[in-house]
C-alpha cells in the first residue's frame, strides 16, 4: 500500500533546482568565508602579538625590548617570528641598557572550568618568580577569576622562591599552594579562600613548568644574557 | 513556492514591531541562550547584540533575494548555510577588533548560528517578503534584541560588579552582588524584566478597555 504512494512522491522533488540552489549558496558561502579570513588574518596576528607583548612587559619589570627563544629539553636557541617547532616558547626581556631583565614562559593547567594559561616571569638574579599574568581562563566570575586580579593572591608572585637543588636538576622546594592565611615559606602560594581548585591549578602549572625549564635556563644563562643584536 | 506572496508595505510599524510588540526577547522569548549567557556585562551584551543584528540583516537579505530560487525541501539547510557563513565572518571580525572581547564572548559567537530568532526571521518573514521590508524588519528586530541584551547586561553589571561599561560606579564600600554575574543572576534579572513588561502591558490594556467602556457608555 505504501509503495505506490512513495513512488508518486518522488517526481515532485525538484532535484535540479535543489542542486542548483544548494550549490550556489555553498559556493557563495565559501567565497565569503575565505574573503573574511584573508582580510582579518593580518589584524588578528597583530592583535595576538600586541597581547603577548603587553602581558610580557607587564610581567617582567623594567623590560623594554624582547627576544624570543626556543627552549628544548637541554638547549636554548634563538627564534624568529615563527612559533617554536618543539619545546617551549621563551621570551627574554631586556631593559633600556640591553641587560637581561628577566625571562617569561607560558604555563597551563586544567582549572575549575577550562584550561588556565598564564605567562610568568623568572628573574635569574634572585632565582624567583617575579609576576604572573593570566592569558586565558574560564574560571567562575567573582570566585575563581580572582587569580587574575586579587592583589593578595598576586602578592604571592612578587618573589616566589624557585631556587634549584644542589644537583641543578629540579627545584629545591616544589611550589605548592597552601590554605589561605597559612603561608610560611617563600615557595608556598597562599590560596584564595573559596577558590582552592583555581589556586592549586596555578601552583601546579608553575611547578611543572619551572621544574622543566629552570634547570635548562640555569645552564644556558649566557645565551640569554648576550646583548640584543650581538647574537647571530 | 506556489503560495501566493503577500508583500507587506514598508511602514514605521515594520521597524517598530521588533522593538516593542514583537520584541524577540521580552515578548517572543527567542534566543534565550545568548540572552542568559553573555549578558554578564554591558559591553559583552552590546557586542553580542550588534553581532547578532549584523548576522540577522545579512542572512535575511540574502534569503529574501534568493526566496524564489529556494525549493521548500531544502530551505532550512539553505538558511543554515547562509547564517553560518555570516556568523563565521562576524567571528573573524571580532577577533580582528579585540581578542579580549572575543575571549569574553567565547563559544557564543559561533552559537549565533542556532539563534532561533534569526532562523525564525528567515522562515517567517524574509522568505516571503521583498528585500526592503526584510531589511527594515530585520533592523527593528536586531535593535530590539540589542536593547533587550543591554537591559539585562547593564543591570547585571551594575549589581554584580558595581560598574557599567567597565567604569566603576560606587566606592570601595560597595559589596558586589556576585550572584548577578553568575548564571542564576541571568534568570533573576530576565524574570524581573519580564515582570516589568507584563505589568506595563496589562496596565495599558486595562486603560484601553476602560476608555472603550467610557465611549460605549456615552453612546
Amino acid at each position: 500500500m505504501t509503495q505506490p504512494a512513495a513512488e508518486q512522491a518522488v517526481p515532485s522533488t525538484p532535484r535540479i533546482p535543489m542542486l542548483r540552489t544548494l550549490g550556489l549558496v555553498a559556493a557563495l558561502s565559501g567565497f565569503l568565508v575565505v574573503l573574511a579570513h584573508h582580510l582579518s588574518l593580518p589584524l588578528i596576528e597583530e592583535n595576538k602579538r600586541i597581547a603577548i607583548e603587553r602581558a610580557l612587559f607587564k610581567v617582567i619589570p623594567g623590560a623594554v625590548t624582547r627576544r624570543d627563544f626556543q627552549l628544548t629539553a637541554d638547549d636554548i636557541e634563538p627564534l624568529g617570528e615563527a612559533a617554536p617547532a618543539q619545546g617551549m616558547h621563551l621570551y627574554a626581556g631586556y631593559d633600556a641598557k640591553g641587560a637581561l631583565a628577566g625571562v617569561a614562559l607560558e604555563a597551563a593547567a586544567q582549572g575549575y572550568q577550562d584550561v588556565i594559561r598564564v605567562l610568568y616571569s623568572y628573574d635569574p638574579a634572585c632565582e624567583c618568580i617575579r609576576g604572573i599574568q593570566v592569558l586565558k581562563m574560564a574560571e567562575t566570575p567573582g570566585i575563581g577569576d580572582k587569580i587574575a586580579k586579587d592583589p593578595d593572591f598576586l602578592r604571592n608572585f612578587e618573589a616566589l622562591d624557585t631556587r634549584l637543588d644542589p644537583t641543578g636538576s629540579g627545584l629545591a622546594n616544589a611550589i605548592i599552594s597552601v590554605k589561605h592565611g597559612s603561608k610560611s615559606e617563600p615557595w608556598q602560594i597562599d590560596a584564595i579562600s573559596g577558590a582552592t581548585i583555581s589556586s592549586k591549578a596555578v601552583a601546579r602549572m608553575l611547578n611543572d613548568s619551572t621544574q622543566q625549564a629552570l634547570p635548562v635556563i640555569a645552564r644556558h644563562l649566557d645565551t640569554l644574557q648576550q646583548p640584543a643584536g650581538g647574537t647571530p | 513556492m506556489s503560495l501566493p506572496e503577500r508583500h507587506e508595505a514598508v511602514t514605521a510599524d515594520t521597524f517598530l514591531r521588533g522593538l516593542w510588540q514583537e520584541n524577540p526577547v521580552f515578548v517572543m522569548l527567542l534566543g534565550m541562550c545568548p540572552v542568559l549567557a553573555v549578558t554578564n556585562s554591558a559591553i559583552n551584551a552590546l557586542a553580542m547584540g550588534l553581532a547578532t543584528t549584523f548576522v540577522l540583516l545579512c542572512s535575511s537579505s540574502l534569503v529574501s533575494l534568493l526566496r524564489k530560487m529556494i525549493p521548500k525541501q531544502v530551505r532550512i539547510a539553505t538558511y543554515i548555510i547562509i547564517i553560518a557563513t555570516f556568523v563565521t565572518m562576524v567571528d573573524y571580525a571580532i577577533q580582528a577588533i579585540s581578542l579580549d572581547l572575543y575571549n569574553a564572548l567565547g563559544a557564543f559567537i559561533q552559537l549565533i548560528v542556532v539563534n532561533c530568532m534569526i532562523l525564525g526571521r528567515a522562515e517567517a518573514y524574509a522568505s516571503k517578503q521583498r528585500l526592503g521590508a526584510t531589511l527594515v524588519n530585520g533592523l527593528g528586530m536586531g535593535t530590539g534584541f540589542t536593547i533587550a541584551l543591554l537591559c539585562l547586561g547593564s543591570v547585571r553589571e551594575i549589581l554584580g560588579a558595581g560598574s557599567l561599561f567597565g567604569v566603576q560606579l560606587f566606592s570601595d564600600n560597595f559589596q558586589p552582588w556576585v550572584v548577578m554575574i553568575l548564571p542564576p543572576g541571568g534568570f533573576f534579572v530576565l524574570g524581573a524584566w519580564l515582570l516589568v513588561f507584563a505589568w506595563y502591558r496589562q496596565r495599558r490594556e486595562r486603560r484601553l478597555l476602560e476608555q472603550e467602556g467610557v465611549t460605549t457608555d456615552g453612546r
